[in-house]
């Protein structure tokens, strides 16, 4: 019984709003104004983050690995364009809403393909089903303007209020808000009752099955609701960029989207958006710096995360902070 | 104390104002190109080529031109479009380039179209080849060529030197459906007939299962389109296939026999037949400066890529030249209109109509020459225009 209730209360601790959450949103909403020159590169951080933070909830909360997550981002991507083509759907938080069910239809239909098998055969084929889509999206020519990518895309202004500049500040606003909105909606799914069995099932399936989680469906619910966040991610892609061609779907997208949640860390949700910041910035830095090899540095900075431990940099960085924490905080302390 | 801060923050801001004007200064003094290229991915070598020649062209005429000082600004978007757009627009909005230039794929041209507009920056596109390109922005000029110039000359020369039967193989993409679709217009029309006709993937350079195909269908002649780059590729499993000693012959838009790759082709490219712009053999004094330098500063051959990327930042300096150092959109791209000169392919000039390249197409067959394998020109077709825009 007393253990029972130690699990209660640190699950209730951590379900907690922290200082430190307080403060990366206000350095986020900061961002608008400090780097009024980066607002592109920002924006695609949003974008990648919520992009990562649906790899997360799936990874780092059910355990079940992905290699072809573009495939809803993508979905997600030409839904946005489509709908803003054709004109079916103008208002752009609407066609958001869209394209993010239309991206959870597919994750609902392939979850029943990705449940059955193991770690392996669970990345052999969300990597198949991103391959057909691109694919399909090729052959499909007249409707996806193929290698070319989709033309002509005009986004509408967001509510009919805010336009679309070039400068990026309202999409990378924009992009802020839906973040915002779904991380928060992620948070509390994650501290429920349904996203504590959800780690049960991570660390053991059978042992979760037998104390009566119903594991299946659970996994199907969560792989659902992933590729909703990765749709709305592929919408918003399309949306800031006015872009849907090929490259969503891509095998490499997919990848760096692992590669993000490898730095960021999985399983705490602020892992995706921390490593698609890191990720983004090391490429913008690097790729100015040497445009034809960049992409060695950026591998020799994973191989170096991987083997120092994402740990034991994360107290080599909090070290100075806390020390000057300490040092605030003593003299109170010894008042009394 | 508070003083001193208040001096402090006096200081530091009567620094920035001065630096900031100094800086002010100097953007008037200096034109920026920013130069999109993939320098890594699959068409990297698109990139460096390109990159390799607009340094050589800035080594031999020097950085100053009109007055101004040229500054290019290198970005690779590893021909992904949204990576493309991303770094034309930052190079626009934060770093006020004048001209953006570059882009290897015809998806990147496309995606910086509509900032081209929008800014009313002059974007020069370098390599990539789709006709409509030029009519997606009146900011775009064009120093590469179109696949139409170089299909529909192939499909003329092939109906006249007998050649009845063709297969084709082409890549699934802008590019390759605008090389067939010319070549089969202009071959079918002088009675050719196409027995097969085949797509390959862009993504996936494995051509044996096609070759099997087009050897089962026994044409004359096989018209081939795949990107520079995947040449060297094609080659390796048309001989392996056997297809060298079938009696069937390889035709097609040069793309294929890029220099670059030719000379590691072996010689089972001897003896192929393509229309293209240019070659590293062509007899010009221009051209063998050109090549002469080239292979001195990087120890390669130069390909068309790289004249692609040369003529580029000549049409860049000229136009500066002509407009005396004014470096707004407008007055750059009528300057660059109609414009006029020697390449290292031969002689060019930029449609005032349409701002694409009109050019020569050559008829060149690979052969040996000190050793080494080449593109001989044997037939000259002038000052050919875009098809794709002539028809209209």
């Amino acid at each position: 019984m007393s253990a029972d209730h130690g699990v209660g209360e640190i699950s209730l601790r951590r379900a907690r709003w922290g200082h430190g959450e307080t403060a990366f949103w206000l350095i986020a909403i900061a961002a608008i104004f400090v780097f009024s020159d980066r607002y592109l590169i920002l924006t695609e951080m949003a974008w990648l983050g919520l992009f990562a933070l649906s790899l997360d909830l799936i990874l780092g909360y059910a355990g079940i690995v992905s290699l072809g997550h573009a495939a809803f981002f993508g979905v997600g991507a030409y839904c946005a364009g489509l709908l803003a083509v054709h004109g079916i759907v103008k208002e752009p938080v609407l066609a958001l809403v869209v394209a993010g069910c239309t991206a959870m239809v597919l994750g609902f239909a392939t979850s029943f393909l990705v449940i059955r098998g193991s770690e392996l055969s669970q990345l052999m084929v969300t990597l198949g089903i991103a391959l057909l889509l691109r694919e399909l999206a090729n052959k499909f020519s007249d409707i996806t303007g193929g290698f070319d990518g989709l033309q002509g895309i005009v986004i509408d202004p967001i509510l009919g209020l805010f336009a679309f500049d070039i400068f990026g500040k309202v999409g990378f606003i924009y992009c802020l808000v839906v973040l915002f909105v779904l991380f928060l909606l992620a948070r509390l799914i994650v501290h429920s009752p349904f996203g504590l069995s959800l780690r049960a099932i991570r660390n053991n399936p059978l042992r979760a099955a037998a104390v009566g989680i119903p594991v299946n469906r659970r996994l199907i619910a969560i792989y659902t609701l992933s590729a909703f966040y990765a749709g709305i991610a592929g919408a918003l892609f399309t949306q800031t960029t006015a872009l849907a061609s090929l490259d969503v779907f891509s095998f490499e997208r997919s990848a760096d989207l692992l590669l993000v949640l490898v730095i960021g860390g999985a399983g705490y949700l602020y892992g995706g958006l921390i490593g698609a910041v890191v990720f983004r910035v090391l490429q913008d830095l690097f790729s100015s710096w040497t445009p034809q090899y960049w992409q060695f540095w950026i591998g020799l900075v994973l191989v170096l995360i991987v083997l120092i431990g994402r740990e034991r940099m994360y107290r080599g960085v909090m070290w100075l902070p806390r020390l000057a924490m300490r040092r605030m905080a003593s003299p109170n302390r010894s008042t009394p | 104390m508070f003083i001193r801060q208040k001096m402090m923050i006096q200081t530091a801001a009567a620094g920035l104002l001065l630096g900031a004007s100094a800086l002010a200064a100097q953007a008037q003094d200096t034109v920026k190109i920013g130069l999109i290229v993939p320098m890594t991915g699959g068409q990297a070598s698109t990139g460096k080529q390109i990159d390799n020649a607009v340094k050589l062209y800035m080594q031999q005429h020097g950085d100053t031109v009109a007055g101004k000082k040229i500054e290019v600004i290198l970005k690779d978007d590893a021909a992904v479009p949204d990576n493309t757009k991303r770094l034309a627009q930052e190079l626009i909005v934060n770093d006020k380039v004048n001209i953006i230039a570059g882009f290897g794929v015809t998806p990147a041209a496309f995606a910086a179209a509509p900032l081209a507009t929008q800014a009313k920056v002059p974007e020069v596109v370098m390599a990539a080849g789709t006709s409509v390109i030029t009519e997606k922005s009146p900011y775009i000029v064009r120093t590469s060529f179109t696949l139409g110039q170089s299909s529909t000359i192939i499909g003329d020369w092939a109906v006249k030197n007998g050649i009845k039967k063709v297969a084709t193989l082409t890549s699934d993409y802008a590019p390759g459906h605008d090389a067939l679709k010319f070549f089969k217009e202009h071959f079918t029309a002088g009675g050719g007939q196409i027995v097969e006709e085949v797509k390959v993937p862009l993504a996936n350079p494995d051509f044996a299962p096609f070759l099997q195909r087009m050897k089962d269908a026994k044409p004359d002649a096989m018209f081939v389109f795949v990107p520079a780059g995947q040449g060297g590729n094609f080659m390796k499993q048309y001989a392996e296939r056997g297809l060298d000693k079938s009696g069937i012959k390889v035709i097609g838009p040069g793309d294929v026999m890029d220099d670059d790759l030719l000379n590691g082709m072996g010689d089972s490219a001897l003896g192929a037949v393509t229309a293209h712009i240019y070659s590293a053999a062509h007899p010009s004094q221009v051209n063998k400066d050109f090549v002469t330098a080239y292979k001195k500063a990087y120890n390669q051959r130069p390909g068309f890529m790289a004249v692609g990327g040369y003529d580029g930042i000549h049409l860049i300096y000229e136009a500066l030249k002509k407009t005396g150092g004014k470096a707004d959109g407008d007055s750059l791209i009528a300057a660059m209109k109609g414009m006029a000169w020697e390449s290292p392919r031969g002689p060019i000039s930029i449609d005032p109509e349409t701002r694409d390249i009109v050019q020569n197409v050559y008829i060149r067959k690979v052969e040996k020459k000190d050793g080494e394998l080449y593109n001989v020109e044997f037939e000259t077709f002038k000052d050919v225009k875009d098809p794709g825009k002539t028809k209209k």
